[in-house]
């Protein structure tokens, strides 16, 4: 492991506390607030008005999407509040194609961009948010087998397993987001929020300063989620999961009332990150992607435990280890089956037969549960009929 | 031992109760508008099916409620809905039912019924008694003359619906105003005129005189400044910002004519620089408009602390702006002005850390953003140890849920033997998906509340949302109101 990569036993919420959650339909919103914030990071939004981007991942890899807008990080290396980042916000060009920072006028175009995270100046990073992840996943053992085993199609062999795509949803088509979006109400030192969609985990979004995420929240509406959470969309209504209530027999004077909503506040609290276990319990790779002193840009994964539920994200933590970003996305079950499928073979150098026996199937149920998972295309087509013919055989 | 009979008698009357609860509270509230959490046509289907329902199974109560004080927009609705019913058989019913309407109608805005007459025409109804009251409020009305021009098209409407005759002058103005030359009536004469000289334009009502400008293309500013003495009250506050906006002279209205809650809208309304610098102004302005709505209807309540509701949903819609948030700043200002002792407690909010208030404080500077936390402020108002505790909120707490009725509960439970507190949740905001302003859970009553002048009528129902009255009470109470309201208006 070199040193830009480690392990994160869950992911921390250090300085974060959880305020009690907002929920409207299935979709349940809980607050992130932090009391003591620095003014040395701030975030703020740049939008792409085009339909899709190409990023240039280097010079041979390609990234396109859909990307709504980039994240632009402006720090300073002395501690000192950042200058300007307020004024960035108000600018206005005359160009006629914008108002304010919206853009107004539309084009076809693709917009090239380069790199994921790019310097643009002494004290200036664009990074785009979730991509950076996502890239991460896409990019998962990429390159194809090392060894040429005879099962592998030409195409692999000559390029990889390019060009690999996932599909994802984008926010406004997840029922009963936008509206919870809009009618929530933001608290005072609010910097983050962690959406549950029919109580689960769909993402977590955390930024530097309260300012950032008031004048980001509405973000949350244009990034992706997963496929899971759009069909959890559909079928969630309304939930009614509270804490247990005070305990009224304790109570004797005003001062133990007090206390008593103290602890039922608490008691949301810990609500909350019981209804978050990946963000606990489960283990992240991390890995750095860019380092602007003090900070550094890292994007993770957890184990892809086919069983369990998968998050991918990145993150922003100082070198004191607090965390001042972040965005995941929840992995769908057939997203977490091919990153796992990958691994498992990457793991045991692409050979078919010891990675069947490490995952304990037959080389051939092996076979068509990559095709299953749309991996079809990295194996000979005999390889796969042969493969269908004999497990035919067996089942009859 | 209760017999089953007994059982079912006593669960049927506290369904029964429920249901006009739930009816009177609403009628308090609705408005049929846009709301912060729920749109304007769930809310409509809503406040419909609840007409309905209780239009046919408890005619008696759903007349009398118009005697109740409750809100415009329900009060046009339910008359509507009682003309369309057809009249009662007895004939007791039906003298009060008609008593009712005629004194509805003479209460209400005359846009509004005038409004209300065009729908008769729209939903077909055209019974002998509806026409009847048509002809009776058009005969009532002291101006007639003026109605005609300022709403021509709906009394055109009204008159050929029910077939009134209104005189030669008005029919020709309303018929055949193309044929004629000449009318006796100045305003008939100015209206003609208007079509050709720009004169006479200044001599209408500003709502007509409006369209009659951009058909002269009078610009804006000189016609602003020239309709001025023809403004009603209302049309000059309405202009206010515009003319500042426009670079005129301000339109002088006089703000201890607008009641209370209309007042603090407009006064919530202005940006927030503007209330700092006019900040000793307004507030007077305020308690002025509070000491004459206690005028009419007094309010002794004793201490009461006011728990009000700030959070961002308190904006309101974009058809009912910032009215919750006025609604809050005027029952602040209602209380303040009445002899009581009285502090308010506001919710936290992202821009203002006070959370406790004096009376003479300066509340019109509040502004609405953050989260529900009707907690902490229900906390810091009861270790003020008032008699009574008046929640103003929409109903929606979220930081976190279920905080009062939790607390509440707990003080009614254990602490209230040393210092009994009385709790009421007054909510201005009506919640379409449960037909009923939202409750703050189950410990506290709920009553709907249309402008804070009305706390008084609201806290005259409460007894009856909280269970302690039975329904024969509840219509002894109704009908002693509507037989005020008719006695009134026949005086």
């Amino acid at each position: 492991m070199s040193d830009r990569a480690r392990v994160l036993k869950g992911l921390q919420l250090d300085g974060l506390t959880m305020a009690p959650p907002q929920v409207l339909g299935g979709v349940r919103l809980v607050p992130l607030l932090r009391d003591s914030q620095r003014d040395d990071l701030r975030l703020s939004r740049r939008v792409y008005p085009e339909n899709f981007a190409c990023v240039e991942v280097d010079p041979k890899t390609v990234y396109t999407s859909y990307v709504p807008h980039g994240l632009v990080a402006n720090w300073t290396t002395d501690g000192g509040a950042v200058y300007g980042s307020q004024m960035s916000q108000a600018a206005k060009k005359k160009d006629g194609k914008s108002y304010g920072q919206f853009i107004t006028a539309r084009n076809m175009s693709c917009r090239g961009l380069r790199k994921m995270a790019r310097r643009e100046g002494k004290t200036q990073l664009r990074f785009l948010p979730l991509h950076v992840a996502m890239e991460g996943l896409l990019a998962l053992h990429f390159g194809g087998p090392d060894i040429a085993w005879t099962e592998y199609s030409t195409a692999v062999m000559r390029s990889g397993l390019s060009p690999r795509s996932e599909t994802v949803v984008s926010g406004d088509q997840i029922a009963g987001l936008d509206d919870a979006l809009r009618l929530f109400e933001i608290h005072e030192n609010q910097v983050g929020m962690l959406i549950f969609v029919s109580d689960d985990l769909a993402s977590a979004f955390v930024v530097p300063h309260r300012d950032d995420y008031a004048a980001l929240h509405h973000t949350l509406i244009t990034d992706f989620y997963g496929e899971l959470i759009w069909q959890y969309g559909f079928y969630a209504t309304e939930n009614r999961i509270a804490p247990e209530p005070i305990d009224v027999d304790s109570i004797d004077s005003i001062a133990d009332l007090r206390r008593e909503i103290d602890a039922l506040r608490t008691r949301w609290s810990e609500m909350n990150a019981m209804m978050a276990p990946a963000m606990i319990n489960r283990v992240y790779r991390s890995e750095r992607v860019y380092r602007f002193k003090p900070f550094n840009l890292e994007r993770f994964i957890s184990d892809l435990d086919p069983s369990a539920e998968n998050h991918i994200g990145e993150a922003i933590y100082a070198d004191d280890g607090t965390l001042q970003y972040m965005k995941t996305y929840r992995l769908s079950s057939s997203q977490t089956r091919r990153a796992y499928l990958l691994s498992q073979l990457a793991g045991h150098d692409w050979n078919l037969e010891l990675c069947a026996l490490a995952l304990g199937c037959r080389k051939n149920e092996l076979i068509l549960r990559l095709e299953n998972a749309g991996f079809g295309y990295m194996l000979h087509q005999h390889v796969l009929d042969g493969a269908r013919a004999k497990e035919k055989r067996l089942l009859s | 031992m209760q017999t089953r009979d007994e059982l079912y008698a006593a669960q049927k009357e506290a369904s029964e109760r429920e249901d006009l609860i739930l009816f009177i509270n609403t009628c308090f509230a609705a408005t049929g508008q846009t709301e912060y959490y729920s749109s304007r046509s769930c809310g409509q289907v809503s406040i419909d099916f609840l007409h309905r329902y209780v239009l046919a199974n408890y005619r008696t109560v759903y007349r009398r409620v118009l005697a109740a004080g409750v809100n415009d927009f329900n009060r046009a609705r339910m008359v509507l809905n009682l003309l369309a019913a057809g009249a009662p058989t007895d004939k007791a019913g039906r003298d009060e039912e008609g008593k009712l309407l005629s004194a509805t109608l003479r209460g209400l805005p005359a846009n509004r019924v005038f409004a209300l007459f065009a729908r008769l025409r729209k939903a077909k109804i055209n019974n002998r008694r509806s026409r009847a009251v048509v002809r009776d409020y058009l005969r009532w009305r002291s101006n007639p003359a003026f109605d005609a021009v300022k709403y021509r098209t709906k009394v055109r409407v009204a008159a050929r619906h029910a077939h009134l005759d209104l005189g030669r002058e008005i029919g020709h103005f309303l018929f055949r105003l193309k044929d004629q030359k000449h009318f006796e009536t100045p305003l008939f004469d100015s209206f003609l005129r208007a079509h050709y000289s720009k004169q006479a334009v200044y001599e209408l009502p500003y709502s007509v005189a409006e369209g009659f400008a951009s058909r002269h293309e009078i610009p804006r500013l000189e016609f602003l400044r020239k309709i001025e003495p023809q403004m009603t009250h209302a049309e000059k506050q309405r202009m206010q910002s515009t003319a500042e906006r426009v670079g005129i002279e301000k339109p002088i209205s006089d703000m201890s004519r607008t009641p209370l809650t209309k007042l603090a809208t407009y006064v919530i309304g202005l940006p927030i620089e503007q209330r700092r610098n006019r900040v000793a102004e307004l507030h007077d302005a305020l308690n002025a408009a509070a000491e004459k709505a206690l005028r009419k209807r007094p309010l002794n309540i004793g201490k009461v602390a006011a728990v009000l509701d700030r959070s961002r949903s308190t904006w309101g819609s974009r058809e009912r702006r910032r009215r919750p948030l006025a609604v809050a700043v005027a029952v602040h200002y209602l209380l303040a002005a009445s002899a009581n002792e009285m502090r308010s407690f506001w919710s936290p909010s992202r821009i203002d850390d006070s959370t406790a208030v004096a009376a003479h404080d300066h509340v019109l500077l509040v502004e609405a953003g953050g989260q529900t936390d009707l907690g902490s402020p229900l906390l810091a108002a009861i270790e003020w140890q008032p008699d009574n505790i008046i929640i103003v909120s929409d109903g929606y707490e979220n930081a976190p849920a279920d905080a009062v009725a939790q607390i509440v509960h707990a003080y009614r439970k254990r602490l209230s033997r040393t210092h009994p507190i009385a709790f009421i949740h007054a909510n201005p905001v009506f919640d379409p998906d449960h037909f009923s302003p939202k409750p703050l859970g189950g410990s506290l009553t709920t009553i709907g509340l249309r402008d804070a002048e009305d706390l008084g009528a609201s806290l005259g129902f409460a007894k009856f949302a909280s269970g302690e009255a039975s329904q024969t009470q509840l219509e002894t109470y109704l009908g002693k109101l509507s037989a005020d309201l008719i006695g009134d208006s026949h005086v």
